[in-house]
C-alpha cells in the first residue's frame, strides 16, 4: 500500500508507527515541531468546542441558557436536565431501540456477509458471477434512492413499526462481503488443503480456521456498522410511526422548539443530545484501532 | 482465484441465500418499483396510478424549485467537500514536522465521526441561534448584520455546511496527516536541494504525492454530503427558510411523504440513482488506478 512511498488511504495506520520510530532518534524539539503541535492542538480544541459547549448548556438552568452573554462554564442543573430529558422523550425506550438497531445491523451484516463471502471464495457454483454482481449493484442503491417504494415494500411485509423492519433490510450490503472476500483471498491455499487432509468439511473449516483468523476484520466492521446503525436517520424515519418505536437520533428532533410559544429548553435538548451521541463516540474512542482499520478497509 | 475449493451441491447456495434474499426484497424490488412508479402519477384521490410516461421527468426538469434544489445540493456538497478538505490539507501541510504522539492526536481528531449528522446539526443550531447562540452574540460586536438563519437562507445553508464540515473535518485532517507522514524525507529534501521554495515544493511534490488520499477523501466527502446529510436538514432547518436548504434527498422525501406525490418522488429517486452510479464509477476508476501504483 504505502510500500513504494506513495501514500494511499491505508497509510493512516502505518504512518503512526513510522513517525514514532523516526522521532525516537533523539532530535531535540525545534520550532518546526512546536508549530506543528500548536496547529494540531488548536485544531483539536476548535473541534472539541461545540461538544464542550453542548455539555455546558446541558448543565445550566433555563434562565442561564437564555441569558446573554452566553455562559461558558458548567452550572448546577445537570441532574435535573438529564432526568427531564430522560422522561420527556421516552429516552430509555429510544436508546433501547437504537441499541437494537445498531447491534442488529452490525451482527446481522457481519454474519450474512461472512457467509456469502465464504461461499464466493471457497466454492465454485453455477450463478456465482450473478450473485457477485447483484451484491455489487447494491452499492448503487442507498436508502435515499428507494424512498417511496421502500415504505411500500415494508408495509406489504407488515414490518412497519417492528424491530424486523429496523434491522433486517439494512443487513445486506456490498462493503462487508467485499471486505471478507478480499481477506479470504489473502489466506494461503495450504490452509484449506490442510483442513481437507484432516477431513474437515467446509463448515468445520469456516468455524475453526477462517473465523479465528477473521477476528480483526470482524472487530473493524463491527465498529463501523454500529456507528452507522446508531446514526441512521432516514430509514427509521420512513418505517416507524409509533413514538415507542422511534430511535434516539430521530426522537430528539421532536424536542427542538419550532415556534416562539414553546419554552427554549436548550438545556434539556443538549442533555438528550449528549446521551444520544455518547455510545457511538465511546465505541470509536475505545475501539480506535479497529475503527481506523474499518474506515480504511470498507471504503476501498 | 483459489486453487482449493470445497465441493458441495447445495451448501454454497445456502450460504449466499440470506444475502441474496435481502438484496432482492429490499434493494432490487424497491429500486425497480422506483423506476416503475417514476412513470406514473397518482390520481387526485390517491386511489389509483395513471400512466404518464416520462412526464414526471419533464415536469421535474422544468420545475424551478427542483432546479434550485439541485443547485443548493451542489453548492452544499462542494463547500463541504472542498472547504473541509482544503483547510484540512492546509493545516496538515503546515504541521510538517515528524509528529510525536500522532496516535493521541488521531483519537482527538476522529471522535466527531461518531456523531450523527442530525445531532451535530442540533448542536450547531444552538450555536447559531439568533436569540441565545454564541456565534451571533460574538458577531454582534463586529457588525450590525443580523445573522438570523430563521430568516436568511444563506445563513441557514452556512449553518448546515458548518455542521457537516465539523463532523468530517477531523477525519480529513487525520488522513492527510498520515499521508504526509508517510512521504519519505528524502523525497522532499531532494526537492529543496533543487532550490524549490516551500510553496513550490508543496505544489510540485507533496500535493501530487498525496493524490490518492485526496481522491479517497473526495469521493467519501461527496457521498457523505449528497446522501448522508438528510438527518441534518430534517432535524435542523427542515429545508427552510423557504427552500434555501432543501437538498435533493430531502426534497425527494418531502414530495413523497408530505406531498404524497408518489410519481414525482420516484422520479427524483431515479435521478439520485444516476448520481450514485456516477460517483461509484468515479470511485472505481480511482480504485483501479491504485492497483497500478
Amino acid at each position: 500500500m504505502g510500500g513504494q512511498g506513495r501514500p494511499g488511504a491505508g497509510t493512516l495506520a502505518v504512518g503512526v508507527g513510522a513517525a514514532v520510530a523516526r522521532d525516537a532518534s533523539g532530535r531535540r524539539p525545534d520550532w518546526n515541531s512546536r508549530l506543528t503541535h500548536g496547529i494540531l492542538l488548536a485544531a483539536v480544541l476548535v473541534l472539541a468546542f461545540p461538544l464542550y459547549y453542548a455539555f455546558v448548556i446541558s448543565t445550566q438552568s433555563l434562565s442561564e441558557v437564555s441569558s446573554l452573554p452566553p455562559r461558558l462554564l458548567p452550572s448546577t442543573s445537570m441532574i435535573q436536565n438529564y432526568a427531564e430529558a430522560w422522561q420527556r422523550a421516552q429516552m430509555g425506550r429510544m436508546l433501547v431501540n437504537s441499541a437494537v438497531m445498531a447491534l442488529g445491523i452490525a451482527v446481522g451484516k457481519i454474519v450474512i456477509s461472512l457467509l456469502s463471502a465464504f461461499a464466493i471464495v471457497y466454492f465454485n457454483f453455477r450463478g456465482k458471477q450473478v450473485v457477485f454482481w447483484m451484491i455489487f449493484v447494491t452499492l448503487m442503491l442507498p436508502v435515499p434512492v428507494r424512498i417511496v417504494s421502500t415504505f411500500q415494500v415494508i408495509s406489504v411485509l407488515g414490518w412497519v413499526d417492528t424491530y424486523w423492519g429496523l434491522t433486517v433490510p439494512l443487513m445486506a450490503s456490498a462493503t462487508g462481503t467485499f471486505l471478507f472476500r478480499q481477506f479470504f483471498q489473502t489466506l494461503p491455499d495450504s490452509l484449506a488443503e490442510a483442513a481437507q487432509l484432516d477431513g474437515a468439511g467446509p463448515m468445520r473449516f469456516l468455524w475453526s480456521f477462517v473465523l479465528p483468523l477473521s477476528r480483526a476484520n470482524i472487530a473493524a466492521l463491527f465498529v463501523i456498522l454500529f456507528v452507522y446503525g446508531w446514526n441512521e436517520y432516514l430509514w427509521p424515519l420512513l418505517i416507524t410511526n409509533r413514538p415507542e418505536m422511534r430511535t434516539a437520533v430521530i426522537g430528539i428532533e421532536a424536542l427542538v422548539p419550532r415556534s416562539g410559544s414553546q419554552l427554549p429548553e436548550w438545556n434539556v435538548i443538549m442533555a438528550a443530545a449528549t446521551m444520544v451521541l455518547l455510545p457511538p463516540v465511546a465505541i470509536i474512542v475505545f475501539m480506535q484501532r479497529w475503527f481506523v482499520k474499518g474506515l480504511v478497509e470498507t471504503e476501498k | 482465484m483459489k486453487r482449493t475449493v470445497f465441493r458441495n451441491r447445495w451448501l454454497p447456495y445456502l450460504l449466499v441465500a440470506p444475502q441474496v434474499a435481502i438484496t432482492l426484497v429490499f434493494f432490487f424490488w424497491p429500486a425497480f418499483d422506483s423506476l416503475r412508479l417514476s412513470l406514473y402519477r397518482s390520481s387526485p384521490f390517491g386511489d389509483k396510478l395513471i400512466w404518464v410516461g416520462l412526464a414526471n421527468f419533464q415536469r421535474l426538469f422544468g420545475d424551478r424549485a427542483y432546479l434550485r434544489s439541485a443547485v443548493t445540493t451542489f453548492i452544499f456538497s462542494f463547500l463541504v467537500t472542498f472547504a473541509g478538505m482544503g483547510v484540512a490539507l492546509l493545516l496538515a501541510a503546515l504541521a510538517n514536522a515528524k509528529i510525536r504522539g500522532l496516535g493521541v492526536y488521531r483519537t482527538l481528531l476522529l471522535w466527531p465521526y461518531g456523531i450523527a449528522p442530525a445531532i451535530a446539526g442540533i448542536i450547531w443550531l444552538f450555536i447559531f441561534h439568533p436569540s441565545y447562540g454564541i456565534l451571533p452574540y460574538v458577531l454582534s460586536f463586529v457588525t450590525a448584520y443580523q445573522f438570523n438563519w430563521f430568516l436568511k437562507g444563506w445563513v441557514a445553508l452556512l449553518l448546515i455546511t458548518v455542521a457537516a464540515i465539523w463532523k468530517q473535518f477531523g477525519y480529513n485532517l487525520a488522513f492527510y496527516l498520515a499521508g504526509l507522514q508517510a512521504i519519505p524525507d528524502s523525497v522532499l529534501e531532494a526537492a529543496s536541494v533543487d532550490g524549490a521554495g516551500p510553496v513550490r515544493r508543496f505544489f510540485s511534490m507533496t500535493f501530487p504525492l498525496l493524490s490518492p488520499v485526496t481522491f479517497f477523501l473526495f469521493t467519501l466527502n461527496m457521498t457523505f454530503a449528497f446522501f448522508e446529510t438528510f438527518g441534518l436538514v430534517h432535524s435542523v432547518t427542515q429545508g427552510g427558510p423557504g427552500d434555501a436548504t432543501t437538498i435533493l434527498v430531502y426534497k425527494a422525501w418531502k414530495d413523497g411523504f408530505e406531498g404524497l406525490q408518489i410519481g414525482i418522488s420516484a422520479a427524483q429517486s431515479v435521478v439520485l440513482m444516476v448520481i450514485v452510479i456516477l460517483l461509484t464509477a468515479f470511485q472505481f476508476r480511482y480504485a483501479e488506478k491504485k492497483v497500478v501504483y
